[in-house]
Order: structure tokens, then sequence, then C-alpha cells
């Protein structure tokens, strides 16, 4: 007997088990969501973890988003456009032969630490850069490479002479910065993330130049891991790398207006459809690059869905070192002739995608309307196939995989739509695809296997040689071709101090590239940010340059 | 017992050495490297070139991997390319939520597949027990990814009882102390973290336990409908014991045998269902940590991780033999 009572008891117990249970569940489904409901915090779900925080080590946007909110730069774009606006330097000013540029500095401005901002700081954040030692840190250093092009003393791959001479305090708000060549990137190119100004006291209390190696591995200074100090509307507060959410806090001491948060969160949710579910779920109050397959579920949701400005290149590279038909300008005529770029502006990219006719948006001084236009013209792109000996001629086309970029939401359907026009039109065409990350960048930028190829550009600043000098400014191997009138016209517009001279200069060089034909400039798209409906005050920005101090919560 | 274990423990080391090998080759076969996504889409090929370069990663292979292993036994398994910090490190931040959500899963799919399971054999072919084959199918058939996005839909986004993802609300001021946030809750006394935390685990929980749950279900109703079949339970039958003890003694125990190997070998495989949850769900263990690092193509990073992995894998094993042992005698006197 006495087992049966045990086995009752038992049973009993198990019940009573399921019911506290049952009882926790309704519990747990009464209290609702954990929505963030606090006004005084923006919580921005971030696509990845920045590398660190240290600008100069940078390059990629989610890198630069946290950085935009706590540091400035000494120019800055005005918000929404590409056009300079003062930040730290109030004006600035260029010698007449653009080698020198004098800052007028901002009073009264101090560093998160609480040290004055002044011209002195101003230089030792040039002479930084411009002194830092060893491969591991000059070779991380990608804008400023791109812009400075070397160093006092180049060790990593930086072979150029440096742009970069001196800088001089003239007093304490007045920075004079000494260059020994002119460029045309100037000034729009000091607005650039990489190139924000640090506390200098900072700097060296945290050791920021040591980027120390191991192996094949990099270790960062504390610095860029855990003390970022720059002026900006918001100060570093943590990383918590077990919750993957980065917090920062307002900064009191602004300069400017005073962000309208308290607390600015970015959470990082690697997994675009987990960003989704956390906006509708409201844990988070905005998104970067949502897919344009979800604008219009998101809107119907009542979330804002903001269309950038379009500030994007989309081209057909077309590499002449593989094929030599393809050196016949009437073969690459015929490419621009086949594609319908209209259709592929209206069907496979969101809203607001235009096509192009030249490697500029725009919105870019140095745009033309004089470029060599080749309109959707099919019989002509096989007539012109024809006349060439080339009827049927194979392209390898190659076609990047498992990427979205805001130039391209979908390379594979756009690479099906282009190969599907030149097939039409007469050509033969292999399509390779091959994962972005599994080599498609080393195959067609380095390696040159391609005949044909999709890629695309997001411009830094509005200066057309950030895109055409960029593709065409020398010899590269992903476009295989050499052509020294082309390549000096870039360089003879760059070295323009005059605005308006250079934006001549351009146009007259945008002019030539679209008579050689050396790649097909397909399309410029809008790539958007999106927030819940009760957020208010972000200005979407061409350069993806967002600031989140002017935003608040309804 | 002390000399089965150490022998056990002696086998692992060529095991894991050959892992190493091969975990090694595997990833600089992969194209593409690591040094591209390092340097982000503005560096030109010749930035990526001087990378390479710089890194080693233009030396033969066997230097590279001898260099590796002179710096594994000194216990450095380098920085993570994507965040800078040790791996070492990366992996023991990680590592807690890891094991919180799969303990979790693990429990839940024990604590409801093994009674399943048995009832299923004991009211064999009624309703339960059809009802039962049809939900492991379903479990096994599904999908995680799938069943999780459908969770996140249903609880998260259409009722809004659950978190859809992340291990704490970001605004909750939790201190972390263990890693493990309900526990951390509960240390500090911040109980409501720990409850946030337990609402964050309980989808991801579900969609990890639904594979593990089902194959529990399936093994033990086959394995007590076994044992069932028994001489000795027919002896115990006929010796005149009660129906309660005869199944808890005689079925049950016997036939958690095979139940218990299975449980080891599904909790290999919780690792591997944890990469998939963990993506889902963003959850920020150690299979975000890998997805992540197989995109970035982070060197070291993968490395440490699938070594740890495997020597995780070959630890349970170990356990599990050990229980065997200790569940089973035989195996021991053998």
């Amino acid at each position: 007997m006495l087992p049966q009572r045990v086995a009752r008891l038992r049973r009993l117990a198990l019940i009573g088990l399921a019911g506290a249970l049952a009882v926790a569940m309704s519990a747990c489904a009464s209290e609702r969501g954990s929505g963030n409901s606090a006004t005084d915090t923006f919580v921005f779900g971030a696509a990845g973890a920045p590398k660190n925080f240290d600008p100069i080590f940078n390059d990629d946007g989610e890198s630069f988003r946290p950085a935009r909110q706590m540091f400035d730069t000494l120019v800055t774009y005005k918000a929404g456009t590409t056009q300079l606006e003062g930040a730290l330097a109030t004006a600035w000013t260029p010698s007449a032969d653009g080698k020198s540029w004098t800052f007028a500095l901002r009073q009264g401005v101090k560093f998160h630490d609480g040290t004055p901002f002044d011209a002195a700081a101003v230089c030792f954040n040039f002479d930084r850069w411009y002194n830092m030692k060893g491969a591991a840190a000059q070779s991380q250093m990608i804008y400023y490479g791109d812009v400075f092009e070397g160093f006092a003393k180049n060790e990593g791959d930086a072979t150029g002479e440096p742009v970069y001479k001196s800088c001089e305090a003239k007093d304490d708000h007045t920075a004079v910065v000494n260059l020994n060549t002119a460029k045309g990137a100037f000034p729009d190119a000091f607005g650039l993330t990489s190139l924000s100004i640090s506390s200098p006291d900072a700097l060296k209390k945290y050791n920021a130049d040591a980027v120390t190696q191991s192996g094949d591995s990099f270790a960062y200074p504390a610095y860029a891991t855990d003390h970022p100090t720059g002026t900006g509307p918001y100060k570093f507060e943590s990383f918590d790398k077990t919750n993957n959410t980065i917090t920062l806090v307002r900064n009191d001491d602004y300069w400017g207006e005073k962000a309208k948060t308290a607390k600015l969160i970015f959470k990082i949710i690697p997994d675009e459809n987990a960003r989704k579910q956390e906006l509708a779920a409201g844990t988070i109050d905005g998104y970067d690059f949502p897919n344009p397959a979800d604008y219009s579920s998101l809107q119907n949701s009542g979330d804002k869905v903001l269309i950038r400005p379009a500030f994007n290149i989309l081209y057909l590279g077309i590499n002449q070192k593989n094929n030599p038909k393809l050196t016949d300008v009437r073969v690459r005529q015929a490419i621009e002739y086949a594609i319908n770029r209209d259709q592929l502006a209206k069907n496979k990219l969101p809203t607001g995608a235009y096509a192009q006719d030249q490697f500029l948006p725009n919105n870019v001084p140095g745009y033309t309307q004089s470029v060599q236009k080749f309109g959707y013209d099919p019989a002509k792109a096989k007539q012109l196939l024809a006349d060439a000996g080339a009827t049927g001629l194979t392209l390898n086309f190659y076609v990047p995989t498992e990427v979205t970029r805001p130039y391209m939401p979908n390379p594979v359907d756009i690479g099906a739509a282009v190969a599907d026009d030149l097939k039409a039109a007469g050509f033969t065409v292999n399509v390779v695809q091959e994962p972005w990350n599994g080599g498609y960048k080393d195959d067609v930028q380095k390696a040159g296997k391609q005949d044909i190829h999709l890629l695309g550009w997001t411009g830094d600043y509005a200066d057309a040689g950030n895109f055409i000098g960029t593709f065409f400014g020398r010899q590269k191997a992903e476009f295989g071709f050499n052509n020294p009138q082309i390549f000096s016209a870039i360089s003879n517009a760059d070295a323009q101090v005059n605005p308006a001279d250079k934006a001549k200069a351009y146009e007259q060089a945008g002019v030539l590239i679209s008579q050689y034909v050396p790649a097909v400039p397909l399309t410029s798209s809008p790539p958007a940010i999106v927030v819940k409906s009760n957020v208010n005050g972000l200005t979407p920005s061409p350069l993806t340059d967002e600031r989140f101090y002017t935003v608040s919560k309804g | 017992m002390l000399r089965f274990t150490l022998r056990r423990l002696l086998q692992a080391i060529p095991t894991l050495l050959v892992l190493s090998i091969l975990v090694f080759a595997w990833l600089r076969l992969l194209p593409g490297g690591p040094a591209g996504a390092l340097l982000g889409d503005k560096a030109t090929p010749d930035n990526v070139a001087s990378m390479n370069r710089i890194m080693g990663l233009d030396q033969p292979i066997f230097v590279q991997y001898f260099k590796f292993l002179g710096r594994v036994v000194t216990g450095d398994f380098g920085n993570s390319l994507a965040s800078g910090d040790t791996v070492i490190s990366e992996i023991g931040r990680r590592f807690p939520a890891t094991i919180e959500l799969a303990v979790c899963a693990l429990v839940l799919a024990i604590a409801f597949g093994i009674p399943i399971g048995y009832l299923a054999a004991r009211y064999r072919g009624t309703l339960l027990d059809n009802a039962a084959v049809l939900t492991t199918l379903v479990g096994v058939a599904v999908p995680v990814f799938f069943l999780g996005v459908l969770l996140k839909y249903v609880f998260a986004q259409k009722l809004g009882i659950l978190p859809p993802s992340g291990r704490q609300d970001v605004t909750i001021d939790a201190t972390h102390v263990t890693g493990f946030f309900v526990l951390d809750g509960l240390l500090t006394g911040e109980l409501d973290a720990s409850w946030d935390a337990i609402k964050h685990l309980i989808l991801p929980s579900i969609a990890l336990a639904s594979i593990p749950f089902a194959v529990i279900v399936r093994i033990t109703r086959a394995s007590v409908l076994d044992v069932q079949q028994e001489d000795f339970v027919r002896t115990a039958e006929s010796k005149g014991l009660t129906t309660p003890v005869i199944r808890r003694r005689h079925v049950l125990r016997n036939a958690l045998l095979p139940v218990s190997t299975t449980i080891g070998l599904q909790t290999g495989l919780l690792l591997a269902g944890a990469v998939l949850t963990e993506k889902v769900f963003n959850w920020q263990g150690l299979g975000s940590l890998l997805a992540e690092g197989i995109e970035r193509r982070d060197f070291p990073r993968l490395q440490g991780l699938l070594l740890l992995a495997a020597a995780v894998y070959v630890l349970v094993n170990l356990l599990v033999d050990i229980s065997y042992a200790i569940i089973d005698p035989r195996v021991r006197v053998r």
C-alpha cells in the first residue's frame, strides 16, 4: 500500500508543479513586453559592432555611427546635404596656391575630459596622424592614406609622398595646416569622420597610438576601446560587450544645441529580420538600411521610412585586359546601348533611384549634361557589335552574392536583368557568381579575372574626385586600360583650388570618360533609415552622416 | 574509474591536434580573407594586399600553422579581428550566454521529452501516443530558424508578451557579475533584471529545445517499449512487485540508458543549433560569435572557437561515458 500512497503523493506534487508553472507563465503573459518607453533614451539598432572608437583607425559605417555622435570635425556637412558648414572651425580659407588652409576655431569649446579645444589641439591631432608609427596602425588608417597619401615614415602600404606638411598654431584660435601639394579633396575631406579631433590629453593618457600586433591579429589601445574623448554632443559611457550595447550620454557642456535625449544606446543586431522585429516590438526606435522590400510594410505599421538623397553610383565595370574585343570602343558602346537603365532603376532598385549617364550623382559639382549619352537602343548595340566583328562575343560577367549595399540592394537580381539585356543585344553572357566576402572583390579588383562586373561606390564627400578619381584616376586591374588623357584630366581637376574651376575641370573629365566608356554607369539609388512614428527630428543624410542629438521621442 | 577517466582524457589530445590542423587548413582554403573584411569597403586592393603581408597571411600555410600552434600552446589564441579583444576574453564573455541558453533548452527538452516519451510508450496506440509521435516529427522537421522567426512573430510582434531578441532589455541598468544574466539578477538583488532575462530566455530556449525534445521523446518511447518486453520485467511481475515499482526501478531505469547517450550527443548538436538560434534571436553567445566570425573571416576568433567547440564535444562525450559507467556498472568492469 505504501508505494501506492507515495505514487499518489508524487502525482499530486506534479500536478501542483504544473499549476505553478502555468501561473508563472500567465503572470509573464500579463506583463506587456519590455518595450522601451523612456522618452529620454533613443535606442538605435546597429547592424554590427564598431571595430573600435578611434575614428582614425576606422572606415566603416558601423564604426562611424557612434563616433559621429561623440566627435566633431573642423568642418562638417549641413544636415541632409553634402554642403559644408562650420563645426569646430567657424571659417576656413585656402592660400592662393591651395597649399595652406587657415582655420578660425570656435571658442569656448571643451573636450569631454574638460580640457580646452584650441589650435594646439588641432595641430596635435594632425601631427599625430602624420607621425603615426608601425605598419599595423598605418595600414588601418584607410581614409588618412586616401587623403594624405603618406606618413612621416611610411611603414605600411603607403608609398606616396605625404600631402601633409605641417600645422601651426598661430594663436589659440587659429590653426594653419600646410600641405606639400594642393588637393581638390579639400576642404570637403576635412569633414571626414576619420579626421575627427580628439583630446590630446586623452590620446596621451590612454596611449592612443599603440596598435599592437600578435601573429595575424591586432590589439587596440585603451583610447580606442574605452576612452574615446571628443567634443561631440554625446559622451562615451560604456560598451557592454556581454549584452552588445553601446551607451552614450548627453554632453551637457556641448558647444552647440544640446542633445534632446539624455541617453543614446546602440543595440547591435546583426540580423536584418531581427532588427525589423525589434522595431515592431518597440524594443528599438530605429535602424539603418531597411530592405526596400519592407518599405511598405514598415510604413503600414506607422513607422517612418526616411529616404536619403542618393549619393552613390552602381556601375557595370568593363575589364579590357582579358578580352581583346573589349579594347574596341564600339564594343564597349554596344554594352552601354544594350542596357535598359530606366527599367533597372524602376524595377530592381528602391523608389527614388534614377538611371545614370555618368559616374557622379547629380548633386556633386562636376555633374554635367554635356556627357555623351547612350540611351537604351538594342538595335544600335547589335549594329555596333557587328561593325566591330564581335557578334556573339562571350563575356564573363562577375556578380557578387551574399551582400547588399546601398547602391545595390540585390546584386543577383540586378545582374540577371543586365545579363538579359546583354543577351538580347547579341552578347553571350557567362554569369559568374561569387560571395562578396568570398573573394569577389579580390577577383575583380586585384586579379581582374572578369570581362564585366557589378560594383559601386558610396561617396564620402561632395568632391567629384571622390567618385571619378577613385574609379579612373589611374591604371587599375579592375578596368585594365591605360588612358593618359583621362588620368591627366582627372589629376588636373583635382589640383584646382577654385571651386568653379574644379567643377569645370571635372565636367571636362566627365565628358572624356563618357566618350571612352571605361565602364557603364548604371544607377544612383537612395538608401533609407527607419524610425518609429514617435521619433522626430532625424534628418536623413546623403552621406549617412546622421546626428542623433536633434532626435526626440514623443 | 580514475584510470578510465585519465585514459579517455589522453585520447582527446591527438583528436584535438588533428582537429586544429583541419580547422586551420579549412579556414585558409575559404575564398576571401580576413584582411578585406578588417579594412572595410573603402580599402583598395593594395591596402588589402599589404594587410595580408603584415598579418603574415602570404606565408606558406605550414609556417602559419606552426606559428599558430606555438602561440596556442602558450595559451595565446590571438585577438579577434572584428573586436580587437583577445579571443579568450571574447569566448569567456560569450560562454555564459550559450550555456544559459543550452542548459535551459536541455532542461526543457528532458523535462518534457522523457515523461512524454514514457507516457507515449505506456499508452501505446492511443491518441496521446499518436499526438506525441506527430509532434516529434514536426519538431525534427521544422528548421530552427523558421521556428524562431515564427515564435517571434506570434509572441513578440503580434501578442507582444515576450521580447523578440537579445538577452536583456537595453534600458535595464543591470549589473553583470557572472555573465549568467538570470543568476546575476539573483546575486545582486536586481530581480527585475533577472525576470527580464528569463523572459528573453523563453523563446530561444523553446526554439533550440525543439529538436532534442523530439529526439528524446522518440528514443524514450522506443526504449521503454523494448524494455517492457524484457525477461527481467516478466520476472519482476511474477515476483509480485507492484506496477509502479516495476515501472520505476526496472523499466524506466533500464530504458534511460540509451536516452542518456542521446542526451550527450544532443548536447553537441545543441551547440550547433545554438549558431542558428542565437543568430535569429540576437543572443550574445558563442553561436552568434561564430556566425559573425565566419562572415568576417575572423581567423583568430574562428580558430579559438572551433577548437573550443571540439574540446567541449570531447569532454561531453567523456562525461556521457562516465555517467554510463555509473548507471551500468558492467561498463566499468569491462
